[in-house]
């Protein structure tokens, strides 16, 4: 099982992980076109206080409260790759999954009534925020089972 | 017939149930029995459906084959009326019967229905709907497809109610909300919240009668008004009951099973007697607040509640620990989340903060631990907070960031950070 951790310590808050997600998750996956003529968003979040940032997306729980709290049956667990789904066209924004999870990670997208969240770049080798984290603060760890 | 797990209820709690058991148990025969004759749907999205922003396809909690991918049996629109649990055998309204070796009880909640006079619940008139079955929505939604639904009347100014009168509004029916309490949502908000929320509802031009009930129902077939306890008379072409719910206990009650106001679980949502389970609606949760168990009618729960269910009814022993009361609600684009306690208790610290644009903001401490909170349209880090109760964190260092409408987990001392992302 995989997911993202960010290591605060050298996360620099430069922000390039909202932006590379927003690009990656854009249509035309162009960084103009995302930004100027798209409504994409990110998947992954920065908090910020004083110098400290951490960047923070998904944590692909085994028992994910997102999914127990979701009405529309929008998120799942994909039980062979590990990674939790959302399923947009299903999904309602009650945003019940926004009180579910303890890790910030659900990303509210008011324009559309729905909710976001981090897919691992599925499709791709490594997720964009980490293979663009210019100090390697975003790194991709394998955890075990419960 | 027999099966190795008789599961009697086809909505969230049955299905988490049934998920988990296939996650263990891939051939162990599943039979899952259902009054209602749909597949699975969710209640919850009834008000969503009525509002017209999803279509009946959506309303579907899972897809058309979840059936049979699941390699489950399903009994839909068949009753079961009665359970002999020394022989293990359920009894179907047309007679057959179902033996099994482990039982779930996911009955759910019926909606209650106040007396009123001119009202016979068998043979209710035409426009007289509950807002919390497939069948009714579908009927609501007719009637206002076929554009006779001028005016609405709804009892209840609680979740159901609210969402079931905003919906209709949606659909522009003039709509009255008539609460039976003081104000809007008891014992859902705060005074401060319930205010807010009435205040931007009236601005939306639903109309609120709070203090008042329905005393009776005039109208030969079809509903035509309703006249309020202080003689007020609503004309209304239709008549919402959305007035909270009762757990549906009826085949666990004079039983060896126990039954207090829910049927009494323990944390492995096991019943008093072996190999029955119970979870969802007709079942007492595990509120880690209180430390004891309490009818909690929530999605979440019922899920949750669920699946620890199933996995102990295959023997993977798992325990309860997620529920308390929580909700979120949206009533015109203004946000609410809650949970834990509410009720101005004379140990609690209570932190609270109103700023413009509906930003409410209510955090209640005991013991400088989290045990109540209200957020109003600033959700985020909801889920920060109630991870915060859940775990019973002394927040004594970080209490002045509670109120922050950009609280999150970076507001957090950084130890207790790391502990909560490993």
């Amino acid at each position: 099982m995989r997911r993202i951790r960010c290591r605060e310590e050298v996360c620099i808050g430069c922000r390039l992980c909202e932006v590379w997600c927003q690009v990656e998750h854009s249509k035309s996956k162009e960084i103009i076109n995302a930004f100027l003529r798209e409504t994409a968003f990110p998947r992954v979040r920065v908090e910020e206080r004083g110098p400290i940032s951490i960047s923070l997306q998904c944590r692909h729980c085994e028992e994910p409260n997102c999914v127990h709290a979701c009405i529309s049956g929008a998120l799942y667990r994909d039980l062979e790759t590990c990674v939790v789904k959302h399923d947009a066209s299903k999904c309602v924004g009650c945003w019940s999954c926004v009180l579910a999870c303890p890790y910030d990670a659900i990303i509210r997208d008011d324009a559309h009534n729905r909710v976001l969240k981090c897919d691992l770049c599925e499709g791709r080798e490594e997720p964009i925020c980490v293979e663009k984290c210019p100090n390697d603060a975003l790194i991709v760890e394998a955890y075990d089972a419960l | 017939m027999h099966c190795k797990y008789l599961i009697i209820g086809n909505s969230v709690g049955g299905v988490a149930a049934s998920e988990a058991i296939r996650e263990i148990d891939k051939v162990g025969k599943i039979v899952m029995v259902s009054e209602e004759p749909h597949r699975v749907y969710s209640r919850a999205l009834i008000p969503y459906f009525i509002a017209g922003r999803i279509d009946l396809e959506k309303m579907y909690y899972r897809d058309a084959n979840f059936y049979e991918k699941n390699d489950i049996l399903p009994f839909l629109g068949k009753k079961v009326i009665k359970i002999d649990f020394k022989d293990r055998k359920a009894e179907m309204e047309d007679g057959c019967k179902i033996g099994y070796k482990k039982l779930l009880l996911a009955t759910g909640a019926a909606p209650f229905i106040p007396q009123m006079k001119g009202l016979d619940k068998e043979r209710p008139k035409d426009g007289f709907f509950t807002f919390s079955s497939l069948d009714d929505a579908m009927k609501i939604k007719k009637k206002i497809e076929s554009g006779i639904a001028e005016r609405a009347a709804v009892l209840g100014g609680g979740l159901t109610g609210l969402m079931a009168a905003e919906a209709l509004a949606e659909n522009g029916i003039e709509v009255t909300v008539v609460e039976l309490a003081g104000s809007l949502l008891p014992g859902v908000l705060d005074e401060t919240a319930s205010h807010l929320v009435e205040e931007h509802l009236e601005e939306k031009s639903l109309k609120i009668s709070t203090g008042r009930r329905i005393v009776e129902v005039v109208g030969e077939e079809s509903v035509e008004t309703a006249v309020l306890d202080d003689g007020t008379i609503l004309p209304c072409d239709l008549l919402i009951i959305g007035a909270g719910v009762r757990p549906r206990v009826e085949l666990a009650r004079d039983t060896g099973v126990r039954v207090n106001r829910g049927i009494v679980v323990d944390r492995r949502m096991r019943t008093s007697v072996n190999d029955v389970y119970a979870c969802g609606d007709c079942a007492e949760d595990y509120d880690f607040l209180q430390g004891d168990f309490r009818l909690l009618p929530i999605w979440p729960t019922a899920y949750a509640g669920g699946r620890v269910a199933g996995f102990n009814m295959c023997g993977v022993e798992r325990e309860y620990r997620w529920g308390t009361n929580m909700n979120s609600m949206h009533f015109f684009g203004l946000r609410i989340i809650v949970a834990g306690s509410i009720t101005e208790n004379g140990d609690d610290e209570v932190f609270k903060k109103i700023c413009g644009d509906g930003n409410y903001r209510r955090i209640a401490l005991k013991d400088d631990r989290v045990v109540g909170m209200i957020l109003m349209n600033e959700i985020e880090g909801a889920g920060v907070l109630l991870n915060l109760m859940r775990a019973g964190i002394n927040v004594k260092s970080f209490k002045e960031e509670l109120l922050s409408n950009d609280f999150g987990l970076i507001s957090l001392p950084e130890k207790l950070r790391q502990e909560i992302m490993t």
